[in-house]
């Protein structure tokens, strides 16, 4: 099959069209890149929210110590005491691929900062993401639904939302790396070309470096090979496409440390083995039947069949042993939580506590991907006329996805690729159909052969010659099952069934010109809502927030203000204990030790921590005493209403907690049900260490202690603490930091009373507790 | 007995000055002697007037100043000036001021000499003005306060002026911030009103009298301290000269002890952490412009800055007050027009005057292919030479670095730096980014809207970072 870039007969148009699309993916890659610079225009240029520190504080180690400490690099300043071994949990693609540009810069004497570098890295691989969906709808269904789609996913807001400048997350990269193999593969199996085989492989390698989602595409490819199995599509160029993947990938997906031999052990690869065996037989099964009679074949058939089932069911039943023994079935919380939804929140509360885990709404479709929902279902159709092997798998790809992000709000983001794909054809087909009519109108019919010729020599020629010769393959294949014969001769009528379809979609030129119209208008749209959304939804950094009233704007900088002082004002070595979602900050900002970050590897050490922070002050102070802590930080939105502070976030930790530790419950902490801070309290949620810390003299700041997040008053307005003693508070009271007082303090005389005190305060459980912190 | 040991003493003192005093410079007598303490700020700046008279018969040009060790360590500034006229034409006239070795001092006393313009004869009289500039002079005391107390501190000195020579007639004057002053040391006679505290008259006094006195005084001045400050000057041909300072900043009080409350410092700003400091004051170059504050982790979203013709003033607010022993380090930027402050001198060279500033390194990079580097400071500082590659540099940028310790305001100074430079090597990079490919005019674009994110215009948001260099009360050490 020729590529499409073959010079075709009438050149001049053609090298024009090629240059004109060039130009347009050069704008497109431009505007993918600028329009997630809001961030940086209307904040700074910083990173944002809480993984990326954690990425950027591995790049900085990686600048400064080089590949090789990083791989081994083992940080003790997270999860003290246990540590974590980076080099060996961490995906390094994001973190290489930063390195190296970083890298490169200097060495062309362009001293950009490792931080400059990081922040604009999922920009300028959003404009790569960008060409390679043109790539990816090229081979599909032409340059011009390329070129359609490259547009829409340079500006869709679910991308956007985690590509922004300073969003240096995996993501950033991996959405790249996924079309980029999506788009080999395709490529691969459009021309049945070995080298773009090993091509993909190391794109899929690429794609296993940056991003545990890395299984979607080692699933959906081998779901697309059987698909085209079953329905009778099998080609040699299936296989090279397939086999080859599959061994090579696997291969080097074993190299990446944290993949390692999970890359064959778990259940999220067996299904890439299993089609791996399937085509194989298939590919044995058609070279038998080339060499063999049919009559032959038939006994062949029924021979093989029978023993390759005996074999087959061999196989399965050791694999169904195997992935039986193993308590989650081989697969990890993450996956299993995309298979059956209710399983995260059922089993891992970890899981679950994280938004982004969490099914999405309706409202978060239209705002994600916007028209593009409406534009999916035409290019499902589009991709069904005629169906070729690429389309197909476009049309699986939707599919899949859809169900995934149904599942986690997080995975909208493999959907808008393929959202974006589906709407590039469909705009790109019906843009064909109308312009074509109005053309074919206008003109008249006495021309009407020459510009049916000529369009289909330069505007739709491509896709033409694609879609042709795809029929002239599936009508191969349909052929050869029917006839069984060998088939070598080139078909010269399917032109003559291409151009006679054609004719057949002219409409009339008033529908046309309106139709063409209120698709513009729809493009409008979709632009003005993902400008809308870059600028206002989705550049905010998190760490910096800003609210406008009428005196002007107000900044909230008091993250970095309690990150800052902890970083100059307390010793290196101290430790830091703070509910995970602040460790990655904590330890790239503040650059101090704390006991649980976002990583959330432990759940027991993190159920330690939630023990604590639901534990009356007593218990608490025993718990971080034992983990050497020094300093505890809570997040305290109550002042001036900013509603994901630790309070609101409290019930998880008591969940989280209460999983590893029974004698927390959560029915402890809700009053009928329903929790609150106000009067109507349970003692135990106004007791626990927590709600002491969040609301320790707030009540001097009005007098009534009344909290703008839970729009309440609180419900224990004076009290004083015994073990811990405020050392920070910023200026908006968003971060309060405490430090525990020496035990000197419990000595001198006071044993006895807080001893009598604790035992009258708290039942019987309460003397458990030390028995079951697993510290002592 | 008693007796015995007091007249012993009497006369082992008597020996001691009897010795010394021959080994001094003698010749000279100080008729009058007038001090002045100022101890209002952070910083302790000492106004000396001395009346000097040569008893012998060689002209003297030379007049040694005495100072104890330990305030010697902490002296960063001595400046001596000659009253010339009579009292309606009254000038000054600066003196030559250096600090020497004296043989056999007694009791590790260090000295400064003062050059007079001309030898002073037998029996003439002249009249000296010195100031010199004490740093880390004032010791808190209690070390350590909460956040309701205020700071105490502890000046150490003499009553009686440290001389080589005899002192007729002499008066210190001590000023303090406040009224409240815990303790003094009692030199008869010693008066007290309000903040003065006077020590003196005492009439003729032997050298190297000396008599310890220590203040007790509150003082909630901000003790702020730069620990280091390196500014780094960057010329551009094109039209700018861009100034980089790294702070790092202190509060080198009475540390601060125990619970820091929010609630107390928002509700009750005078009763609680007085000796804090929150904001400080920047004095910038007129015309500024890009001005940025920033630290490790981003924009630090607190300034504010005034522009007018003659100087541009920054507020700029640390990230969160610093009380007693707490520590903050930021970024200050920006730029300023070429015009201002470059200048061709005669056989074509070019030469950069730029203000001293108060930094501790201040490094002074040129443009790609400067040549010949000199520099000319008003005071001794350390001089190196280096070479930094900045955006698409080939061949390196010339960096005259220039190291000093100890500073204060009073540093802030003009110096020069002299080069030669070839206009067509300004052409070579733009040339060069003609020529090469697009990767890395791409490179050099991000950093274009990286420059755009750092330094975004009023306009674009709301909460702009303006700022400069600091000034005003800030000990350099």
């Amino acid at each position: 099959m020729a590529p499409p870039e073959t010079p075709q007969p009438t050149t001049l148009r053609h090298a024009f069209g090629n240059v004109l699309s060039v130009f347009v993916l050069l704008l497109i890659g431009v505007f993918a890149f600028s329009i997630r610079l809001f961030s940086v225009i209307k904040y700074e240029s910083v990173i944002h929210e809480f993984d990326p520190y954690f990425n950027y504080r591995v790049t900085q180690y990686l600048t400064k110590s080089g590949v090789y400490d990083f791989w081994n690099w083992f940080d003790d300043r997270t999860w003290y005491p246990l540590g974590r071994v980076i080099g060996g949990t961490v995906y390094p693609g994001l973190t290489l691929t930063a390195g190296t540009l970083w890298r490169i810069l200097n060495s062309l004497n362009i001293p950009l900062s490792v931080e400059t570098v990081c922040v604009f890295t999922a920009p300028i691989f959003s404009a790569f993401a960008s060409w390679a969906t043109y790539l990816l709808t090229k081979e599909v269904k032409g340059a011009g639904a390329g070129l359609t789609a490259a547009a829409l996913l340079a500006m869709v807001p679910s991308y956007i939302s985690r590509s922004v400048a300073g969003s240096y997350d995996n993501e950033a990269v991996a959405i790249f790396a996924l079309i980029l193999t999506f788009y080999l593969y395709i490529k691969t199996l459009n021309t049945g070309s070995l080298f773009y085989a090993t091509l993909n492989a190391m794109a899929y390698f690429y794609m296993v470096c940056s991003w545990g989602g890395y299984t979607f595409i080692i699933n959906l490819i081998p779901m697309h090979v059987l698909l085209c199995i079953v329905t009778g599509r099998y080609s040699p160029r299936l296989y090279i496409a397939y086999a080859p993947l599959v061994v090579l990938g696997t291969l080097l997906a074993a190299l990446v440390p944290v993949v390692g031999f999970n890359a064959v052990m778990t259940s999220e690869h067996f299904a890439s083995f299993l089609v791996f065996i399937i085509i194989h037989v298939v590919a044995l099964v058609y070279y038998i039947k080339g060499i063999l009679t049919p009559q032959m074949f038939k006994v062949a058939v029924t021979l093989v069949v029978s023993v390759g089932l005996i074999v087959c069911g061999a196989v399965l039943a050791v694999l169904i042993a195997l992935v039986a023994s193993s308590p989650t079935k081989g697969w990890s919380g993450r996956s299993l939580s995309l298979l059956d939804p209710t399983y995260a929140s059922k089993y891992i509360p970890i899981i679950a506590s994280v938004s982004e885990h969490q099914p999405p709404t309706w409202p978060s479709y239209f705002m994600d991907i916007n028209v593009l929902a409406f534009l999916v279902p035409a290019g499902i159709i589009a991709c069904f006329l005629p169906l070729s092997d690429a389309s197909s798998f476009a049309v699986l790809y939707i599919v899949t996805s859809v169900y995934f992000s149904g599942v986690m709000v997080r995975l909208m983001l493999v959907l808008a690729p393929a959202a974006c794909i589906m709407s590039g054809i469909a705009l790109s087909e019906a843009f064909d159909v109308f312009t074509r009519s109005i053309k074919f109108q206008l003109l008249g019919s006495t021309e009407n052969l020459q510009v049916n010729n000529a369009g289909e020599s330069t505007n739709v020629a491509q896709n033409d010659v694609v879609k042709t010769e795809k029929n002239e393959d599936s009508q191969k294949e349909r052929s050869s099952r029917k006839s069984k014969k060998k088939e070598k001769e080139s078909t010269e009528r399917v032109p003559l069934v291409s151009r006679i379809e054609q004719k057949l979609l002219v409409l009339p030129l008033e529908t046309s010109l309106i139709a063409v119209f209120l698709l513009v208008l729809l493009g409008a749209f979709y632009v003005v809502h993902c400008v809308w959304a870059a600028a206002e939804a989705y550049s905010a950094p998190s760490i910096v927030l800003t609210s406008r009233s009428h005196d002007g704007l107000h900044v909230f900088d008091d993250f970095r203000e309690a990150y800052s002082w902890l970083s100059h004002n307390t010793e290196v070595d101290d430790k830091v204990a703070s509910w995970w979602d602040y460790g990655y900050q904590t330890t790239a900002m503040a650059n101090r030790t704390v006991i649980v970050d976002n990583n959330t590897w432990n759940n027991t050490h993190i159920a330690t921590v939630g023990t604590a922070m639901s534990s009356p002050e007593k218990a608490a102070w025993d718990i971080f005493n034992s983990l050497d802590v020094k300093y505890v930080l809570v997040v305290f939105g109550g002042l001036v209403g900013y509603p994901s502070d630790d309070i609101n976030k409290f019930l998880w930790m008591v969940r989280i907690g209460g999983g590893v530790f029974p004698h927390i419950k959560e029915p402890d902490y809700l009053r009928d049900g329903q929790y609150r801070i106000d009067s109507q309290a349970t003692p135990t949620m106004l007791n626990c260490l927590m709600y002491k810390l969040s609301y320790y003299r707030f009540v001097e700041t009005d007098g009534k202690g009344f909290d703008r997040v839970r729009h309440t008053e609180i419900g224990k307005k004076y009290f004083k603490l015994t073990h811990f003693e405020e050392v920070f508070t910023t200026h908006h009271w968003m971060v309060r930091i405490y430090k525990l007082k020496s035990p000197r303090n419990r000595i001198r005389g006071k044993t006895k009373k807080s001893k009598s005190k604790a035992s009258s305060t708290t039942s019987s459980k309460r003397s458990g507790t030390r028995k079951k912190n697993p510290w002592h | 007995m008693a007796a015995v040991i007091f007249s012993l003493l009497v006369f082992f003192i008597s020996l001691f000055i009897t010795t010394s005093s021959s080994l001094l410079v003698p010749g000279l007598q100080i008729l009058h002697a007038e001090r002045q303490i100022d101890l209002t700020s952070h910083i302790v700046r000492v106004y000396l007037t001395l009346k000097v008279e040569n008893i012998e018969d060689d002209p003297a040009s030379k007049v040694l100043l005495a100072f104890p060790p330990a305030q010697f360590d902490h002296l960063s500034l001595v400046k001596a000036a000659v009253t010339v006229g009579k009292k309606r034409k009254k000038s000054y006239v600066p003196l030559e001021v250096n600090p020497t070795e004296q043989p056999d001092a007694p009791n590790g006393t260090k000295y400064y000499t003062i050059s007079l313009l001309n030898p002073l004869l037998k029996g003439e009289i002249t009249t000296l003005e010195i100031l010199y500039i004490l740093s880390h002079s004032l010791e808190p005391f209690p070390a350590e306060i909460s956040q309701s107390e205020s700071q105490l501190v502890y000046y150490h000195d003499s009553a009686i002026i440290l001389s080589p020579y005899h002192i007729k007639q002499q008066a210190t004057l001590v000023k303090t911030p406040t009224n409240k002053v815990e303790s003094f040391t009692q030199v008869e006679p010693t008066f007290r009103t309000g903040t003065e505290l006077k020590y003196g008259p005492y009439e003729d006094r032997n050298p190297y009298s000396y008599s310890p006195i220590i203040v007790h005084f509150e003082n909630n001045n901000p003790f702020a301290v730069v620990e280091e400050l390196e500014r780094e000057i960057e010329v551009s041909h094109w039209g700018s000269v861009q100034v980089t300072e790294r702070y790092k900043l202190a509060h080198a009080g009475a540390k601060h002890k125990g619970v820091f409350s929010r609630v107390e410092y928002q509700s009750r700003p005078t009763g609680s952490g007085v000796s804090s400091f929150k904001h400080l004051l920047a004095e910038l170059p007129p015309r500024v412009h890009s001005v940025y504050y920033r630290d490790d982790i981003g924009n630090i979203s607190s300034s504010r800055l005034r522009i007018n013709s003659k100087k541009s003033e920054l507020l700029i607010e640390p990230r969160y007050p610093l009380f007693g022993g707490w520590k903050s380090t930021f970024v200050i930027g920006y730029g300023v027009p070429l015009q201002d402050f470059l200048f061709e001198s005669a056989a074509g060279a070019r030469y950069l005057n730029y203000s001293f500033g108060c930094p501790l390194a201040d490094t002074v990079v040129l443009p790609e292919g400067s040549k010949d580097p000199s520099v000319e400071v008003p005071f001794a500082v350390e001089q190196s030479l280096q070479t930094k590659y900045s955006y698409l540099d080939v061949i390196g940028r010339t960096v005259v670095v220039l190291e000093k310790n100890n500073v204060v305001p009073e540093h802030n100074v003009p110096f020069q730096v002299h080069y030669k430079f070839n206009p067509i090597f300004m052409l070579a990079e733009p040339l060069m980014l003609l020529g090469v490919t697009s990767s890395e005019e791409a490179a050099r674009w991000i950093h274009s809207l990286q420059d755009a994110a750092l330094n975004p215009g009023k306009d674009l948001m709301s909460y702009s970072k303006e700022n400069g260099s600091l000034l005003g009360e800030l000990i350099y050490d």
